[in-house]
């Protein structure tokens, strides 16, 4: 018992976990509407009665920010929410999001001491309860800035790696200025993931947050080739540079039949919809196509997006091939349940061997082949091997690849003296220094393909590291970037 | 935003606008583009540099209007403002001396070959230029190619200015007659360039083409530009939009060039319904 909870831990333990409210699968599967509704305030006071206020939270080294979650908990218990907000905020600027997207369940959920035997408390859903609370009745205050700073900074990417790390550099009074090569903010956020997972409107009022952070920022603007990254330094007089342009280059598989019309990466497929709008053309001008039958390739958040997105925008049939079995696809179970419940067709174990086009170099069918598990490769994920003869065609008119991206290399080939890795990513240590002087990276771009709530990570360490260097640049009186 | 400080019409559907945008303007070489969205419904667009002023901090766009994008833009006048242009993108043209080169525009793309040739110019080559056009009054920057170049050929497929032809027509008398030809420079719709790489490719005459692809982000983010060049795939917005003529897929390009013709054309009728009412508005 505590102030906050006036409940025993056996009764605590006794309350099931709360279940979301959600729009039904049939009528979102024809909108763009947010699916899930999140908790309403009783379902909050429920949910947070569960947690246990523990001795040792391990739910917070399960964070890759620290969010203090008891402690935001127990001020939900209080009815605090924008107490609990701010609290939240003090580790992580970005809730809303975060609320919505982090796959909590690989992250803080998992290692809560209700999930082994039980269910973890809903933490992801409460912070998003509290963030949306705040958002709604217009509370929100910019955090107080105590000390203004000299040195300039710039954050290249407006990800959430960038807004991050521009968001508490600026706390600490640093002048930032975001450039993105876009013309909107958001990075994935805004092209990549979908309205109905991430209503825009969040994303800008987040970003809002970080404007009245005095964070100025540039869109249009492509390091690289607007101003190359030593520009930056020598006539921009920056003194600290973050990179944080993540991994938004498409792969392709490399079979015959790819460059038909109809085959679509899954970036290109998304940014038309999200950052476009094609989903509303012609009341938009930029147009997308979409068959009867749309095949998505992959088992990752982007292809589960991109195969919902198809569903949405009137495929009647719309499939997902993904070579391995279930287990082990990438993406969210969350994401992989809303798919199925809304008339996704998972056609697993799966590869597609060829694109086969018709008389006007359209796509018309894909042929595939059927996939067994075999031994465990590096990845430690056991490797799929075709079966012999189980070739099939499926017909389809709309195929999307989303089988990986690679960063964007607009930077590095501009920028001497940054090294990288084979796959193209820029290389850091653990404080996510690179191997030039003053130049910081993180999120995709240093790790591939990872997440949301990792990127932001990085974008808070590298603001340590960031002030940790100019501190001792200031120290030691050097000249600029030297 | 990015306020339009000049407009000249140079043909009866091309248009010459002079932009302020002072970053781009400081770093603008030949063969750069940039991506262009007029407002908050507006598609995104790639049109070529076709000039800069880093003094005013201006740019040159020269734009032909095809459909609902280039036909708001081209009604457009001075003192209005675009929502973004951002570049410059692409990898510039490799502009080295190769002796004589022939420079070869057809139709707006003219506009686009300007900047290269001059850049050929100003690095000591010997600039053989053919302009073509369907008929004369579309022959655009007519006095700028004769500027910078040594000599000038206007072809037009009708007759009605300078010699009747396609270019190729003049492209095959200079192979055939002028020693020394080190390269060609085409840039045009692909039918023309896909006929020039055709052409050189017997006389092993090096010929750069300008690829128009369907861009989105102009970034490489999306592939929507990808083409195949000697077999393996490239994105045009930054392998390019440049390519060797002789190793281009033409006819792979020129299908997927349609994927969204018929869309294309919902947006430019709507467009026009919408020209049509302000102009009805403007009347009462
Ligand atoms: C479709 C999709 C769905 C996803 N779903 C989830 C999910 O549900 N949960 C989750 O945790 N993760 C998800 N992810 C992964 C997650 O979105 C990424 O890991 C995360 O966004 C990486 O953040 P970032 O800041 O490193 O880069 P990004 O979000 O990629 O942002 C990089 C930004 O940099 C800009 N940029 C690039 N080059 C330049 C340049 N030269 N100059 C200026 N700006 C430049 C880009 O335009 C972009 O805006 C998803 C990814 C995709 C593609
Ligand atoms: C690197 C690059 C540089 C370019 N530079 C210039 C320039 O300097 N001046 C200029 O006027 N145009 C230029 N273009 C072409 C220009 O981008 C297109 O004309 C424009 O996108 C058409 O948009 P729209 O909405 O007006 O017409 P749409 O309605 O989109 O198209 C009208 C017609 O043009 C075709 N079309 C669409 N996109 C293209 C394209 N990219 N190339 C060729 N045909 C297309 C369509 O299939 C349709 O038949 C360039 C293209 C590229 C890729
Ligand atoms: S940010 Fe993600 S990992 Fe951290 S508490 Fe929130 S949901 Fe959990
Ligand atoms: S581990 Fe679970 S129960 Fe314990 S404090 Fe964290 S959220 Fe509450
Ligand atoms: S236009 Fe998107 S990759 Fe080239």
């Amino acid at each position: 018992m505590t102030a906050s909870n006036p409940l025993k831990p056996s009764e605590r333990m006794k309350i099931p976990r709360q279940e979301p409210l959600e729009q039904d699968p049939q009528e979102r599967s024809t909108n763009f509407l947010e699916v899930s509704f999140g908790f309403d305030m009783d379902r909050t006071l429920v949910e947070a009665q569960r947690c246990l206020d523990c001795k040792t939270p391990y739910c917070i080294d399960g964070c890759p920010v620290g969010i203090d979650i008891p402690g935001f908990i127990r001020l939900v218990l209080e009815k605090d929410y924008v107490g609990a907000v701010r609290k939240i905020r003090e580790a992580n600027y970005l809730p809303a999001i975060c609320g919505r997207v982090c796959p909590q369940e690989t992250q803080c959920e998992e290692v809560c001491v209700l999930a082994k035997k039980l269910t973890p408390v809903a933490i992801g859903k409460l912070e998003r309860f509290v963030a949306d609370y705040e958002m709604r009745e217009k509370l929100f205050e910019a955090p107080v800035i105590k000390e203004h700073r000299d040195e300039k900074v710039a954050i290249v990417g407006s990800g959430p790696a960038g807004l991050t790390c521009a968001a508490e550099l600026a706390q600490k009074g640093y002048r930032v200025t975001i450039f993105e090569a876009l013309h909107a903010t958001g990075g994935v956020l805004r092209y990549g993931i979908p309205e109905f997972r991430l209503p825009k409107e969040i994303l800008d009022l987040e970003t809002e947050r970080i404007k009245a952070l005095r964070v100025e920022i540039y869109t249009n603007f492509v390091i690289g080739r607007t101003a190359t990254i030593d520009e930056l330094f020598d006539e921009w007089g920056f003194s600290a540079i973050f990179l944080a342009t993540g991994a938004g280059t498409p792969t392709f598989m490399g079979i015959p039949g790819e460059n038909l019309s109809g085959v679509y990466s899954a970036n290109e497929f998304l940014t038309r919809v999200n950052l476009m709008g094609a989903y509303r053309f012609p009341d938009t001008d930029t147009p997308i196509r979409i068959g009867k039958e749309v095949a998505v390739i992959g088992g990752g958040n982007t292809a589960m997006d991109a195969v919902r997105t198809a569903k949405r925008l009137g495929a009647e049939k719309a499939y997902l091939i993904y070579r391995r079995s279930r287990q082990e696809m990438p993406a969210r179970q969350e994401e992989i349940h809303h798919a199925e419940q809304e008339g996704i067709q998972l056609l697993l174990l799966t590869n597609p061997t060829r694109i086969i086009g018709d008389a006007h170099n359209w796509v018309s069918a894909i042929e595939c082949q059927r996939m067994e598990l075999g031994e465990p490769d590096e990845s430690g994920r056991r490797k799929p091997v075709p079966v012999k003869g189980s070739e099939f065609v499926l017909e389809v008119q709309t195929i999307v690849e989303a089988i990986g991206q690679k960063p964007n290399p607009i930077i590095q080939s501009t920028t001497p003296g940054l090294t990288t890795s084979k796959r193209g990513t820029v290389v850091t240590d653990e404080m996510q220094k690179t191997s030039r002087p003053g130049i910081f990276a993180g999120g995709d771009l240093a790790r591939g393909g990872a997440t949301v709530i990792l990127a932001m990570r990085d974008g808070k360490q590298a603001s340590v590291a960031i002030h940790t260097y100019l501190a001792d640049k200031r120290a030691a009186q050097l000249p600029s970037h030297l | 935003m990015f306020r339009i400080v000049r407009t000249d019409v140079l043909a009866p559907t091309v248009t010459r606008f002079e932009i302020e945008a002072p970053f781009i303007a400081r770093k603008r070489k030949a063969g750069n583009f940039v991506m262009v969205r007029l407002d908050n419904q507006g598609e995104r667009i790639p049109l070529t540099l076709a000039d800069s002023n880093p003094a005013s901090g201006t740019i040159t766009l020269i734009v032909q209007a095809v459909g609902k994008t280039t036909k708001q833009l081209c009604a457009m006048k001075a003192g209005d403002s675009i929502l973004d242009v951002v570049g410059p993108l692409g990898t510039p043209t490799p502009i080295a001396m190769h002796g004589t080169v022939v420079c070869v525009g057809g139709g707006v793309g003219t506009a686009e070959l300007y900047p290269i040739a001059r850049a050929l110019k100003e690095a000591g080559n010997t600039v053989l230029s053919i302009v073509g056009a369907r008929s004369h009054d579309l022959v655009i920057l007519e006095p700028e190619m004769k500027a910078i170049s040594d000599a000038l050929y206007v072809t037009t497929d009708d007759g009605s200015y300078g010699k009747k032809g396609f270019v190729t027509d003049q492209l095959k008398d200079l192979l055939d007659t002028v020693p020394g030809i080190g390269a060609v420079f085409a840039i045009g719709p692909l039918p023309m360039m896909k006929a020039v790489s055709t052409l050189t490719r017997p006389y092993n005459v090096h010929t750069l083409v300008s690829l128009n692809t369907i861009m989105v982000d102009g970034t490489g983010m999306c592939g929507g530009c990808r083409v195949t060049i000697n077999g393996a795939m490239k994105f045009a917005c930054v392998d390019g939009p440049e390519f060797d003529g002789h190793s281009v897929d033409f006819d792979e390009l020129m299908m997927r060039n349609r994927t969204y013709a018929d869309l294309e054309r919902v947006s430019d009728q709507k467009h026009a319904c919408r020209l049509a009412g302000t102009t009805q508005e403007s009347l009462r």
